[in-house]
């Protein structure tokens, strides 16, 4: 059989990286310089950026709506917490039990996710986040309750660098976990794995038809997200030294949602502009108006899906498409 | 004789409604076998319940030999019974290229690695993009399928069916919605399968059928009226019955 050539291109360079995607890792680099003594407000946008990355992957690329997400930072953040405050201070080893301890959990509740539709999935991971949280609550004597979890000693990272009084090791710390994981998710909505989740979320009801397991693959993900999720927290007990009852809120995790949306949902810088966007625009309007910024923010947020569907990605898409430019993730 | 899909005295009930009635059918390996009924006769209802869409509410369904009445979905394509739908499930977002690459990926056993980019996966690419040779939607590979004519969505509906390399495959009215002209282009495509793969079709045009089809059974009520050679049932005085009352609406 005579088969004509086709230009492979499009495909076998989707997963180059763009230099504008360079330029954006970057960012980091010169914030540090640019704001020297803003290093905890940068290292809080890292964690939430981190976190917004889990949501992405399961409801932005599988398609699976969360609104208890809460429920794995809190878990990654008791683990990591809880082990330093007993002597097992070393950083590292916090993140891989966090990690550990979150999977298991996303892993167990999966199953409980994969029944029904969105209506449901919200439903049951709100109710599971909202167990979680009152177990924390009811358990003082392990996790402080609303006092909160104290005791947390750090050791230094690798045995070298101190956690300093300036959060200068926290914030690169923060920022190199961001990085390895953010190349970890890139690398995975690349893989055939990563397609066969858009298709899941494009066209559900045809994955089965075209021989492919849908829920080994959801739980597959799921389980992934809680892991992201769950190393977010603990970057969050590590760098604070302190566990809130707050980790497990269902303002976390609604926050959450409002931030993937915000930045676009479905592509994974989506959720590291609209970590930035959200964090900064709540410390900036919370410092002309500390009562009622949720104002503007409820605002911006009604604009964004009346007027900008797919958030600033999505926004910046349309842009570039208009501009007639080339390709960028 | 070899049966690549039989059914056994299958039912299937939805509430008291009896969509499917005691259907017992056998499709001989390699047949191009049409199914053929007025509306509402439980044409669909049939092929779901084939596929494992549907679980019957009694009865069995054998591919190969082998009972698969139990069997997932998934399980079921991945034993050689591939479909279309009667209304295109497509991967609106994805390129042509991207979507049929997925399908090769599944049947591969790659679709679940998660390190290397799909295009590192070259023996699935190269091969759905041969897929889209023979189906002569090359020039259209890089397009997102949302944007393409109807006509060129229902091929890409059947290359996912053909990337599972079926034995058996079912095809649900693949003509449904293209103008006719188009059609007789689908057909060629469809004629053109290799004859050792078994096809179930479902079709509302009798020209196509009679031209298609060596066997053909007439789904009447949910259950089967009879069976035969394209002859056999055009002379068939109980299925003129039936057409004669359905063409009027037809």
């Amino acid at each position: 059989m005579n088969v004509p050539t086709l230009d492979l291109t499009p495909l076998r360079r989707a997963d180059r990286w763009h230099p504008a995607e360079w330029v954006f890792w970057l960012l980091p680099v010169a914030a540090y310089f640019i704001f020297p003594n803003n290093l905890v407000l940068l290292t809080q946008i890292t964690i939430t950026a981190l976190f917004c990355l889990s949501l992405d992957l399961i409801l932005g690329y599988a398609g699976i709506v969360s609104l208890g997400h809460a429920a794995f930072f809190g878990i990654g953040a008791y683990a990591a917490g809880l082990l330093s405050a007993h002597g097992f201070g070393d950083p590292l080893m916090g993140l891989v039990v966090a990690a550990l301890v979150s999977a298991l959990v996303g892993y167990l509740t999966s199953f409980l996710v994969l029944r029904g539709a969105d209506l449901t999935r919200l439903m049951v991971t709100l109710g599971v986040s909202m167990m979680l949280y009152e177990i924390a609550n009811k358990l003082t004597f392990i996790t402080g309750g609303v006092d909160g979890l104290q005791g947390i000693e750090m050791k230094p990272l690798f045995g070298q660098f101190e956690f300093d009084l300036y959060g200068k090791t926290a914030y690169w710390y923060a920022v190199a976990v961001l990085f390895v994981l953010f190349w970890v998710a890139r690398r995975l909505v690349h893989s055939p794995f990563g397609l066969s989740l858009k298709g899941i979320r494009l066209n559900v009801g045809r994955m089965p038809a075209i021989g492919a397991p849908v829920n080994a693959r959801l739980s597959a993900v799921y389980t992934i997200g809680a892991i992201y999720a769950g190393v977010a927290g603990a970057l969050l007990a590590q760098t604070t030294q302190f566990v809130a009852l707050d980790v497990l809120s269902f303002n976390r995790s609604a926050e959450l949602m409002l931030i993937l949306v915000l930045g676009g949902s479905g592509s994974l810088y989506g959720a590291l502009v609209g970590a930035i966007l959200f964090m900064a625009a709540h410390h900036l309007l919370s410092d002309i108006n500390p009562e009622y910024w949720q104002f503007w923010l409820g605002a911006l947020l009604i604009l964004i899906v009346l007027f900008a569907r797919d958030g600033v990605m999505g926004a910046l898409r349309r842009l570039r498409t208009a501009l007639g430019k080339g390709s960028k993730k | 004789m070899t049966y690549a899909l039989q059914t056994r005295n299958l039912v299937k009930k939805f509430g008291g409604f009896i969509a499917t009635n005691d259907v017992s059918l056998d499709i001989e390996a390699g047949a191009r076998h049409a199914l053929i009924g007025p509306n509402g006769a439980g044409k669909t209802t049939l092929i779901n319940l084939l596929t494992g869409f549907l679980e019957p509410t009694s009865g069995q369904v054998i591919l190969k030999g082998e009972d698969v009445t139990r069997l997932a979905q998934h399980q079921r394509v991945r034993r050689g019974l591939a479909r279309t739908f009667q209304i295109n499930r497509l991967f609106a977002d994805l390129t042509v290229l991207e979507s049929v690459t997925m399908a090769v990926n599944e049947r591969l056993g790659i679709g679940a690695r998660f390190w290397k980019p799909v295009g590192a996966h070259t023996a699935a690419v190269d091969e759905a993009a041969a897929l889209l040779a023979t189906l002569r939607l090359l020039d259209v590979a890089h397009e997102n399928t949302r944007n393409l004519a109807y006509g060129k969505q229902r091929l890409i509906e059947i290359a996912l069916a053909l990337a599972m390399k079926p034995q058996v495959l079912l095809l649900d009215e693949p003509a449904a919605g293209v103008p006719t002209t188009e059609s007789r282009e689908l057909f060629e495509s469809i004629a053109a399968l290799p004859r050792d793969v078994t096809i179930l079709l479902i079709e509302h045009d009798m020209d196509l059928v009679f031209r298609f089809a060596d066997k053909i059974s007439v789904l009447v009520n949910g259950g089967l009226l009879t069976h035969g050679t394209p002859e056999q049932i055009a002379n068939d005085p109980k299925v003129k019955e039936v057409y004669l009352g359905e063409a009027v609406y037809d």
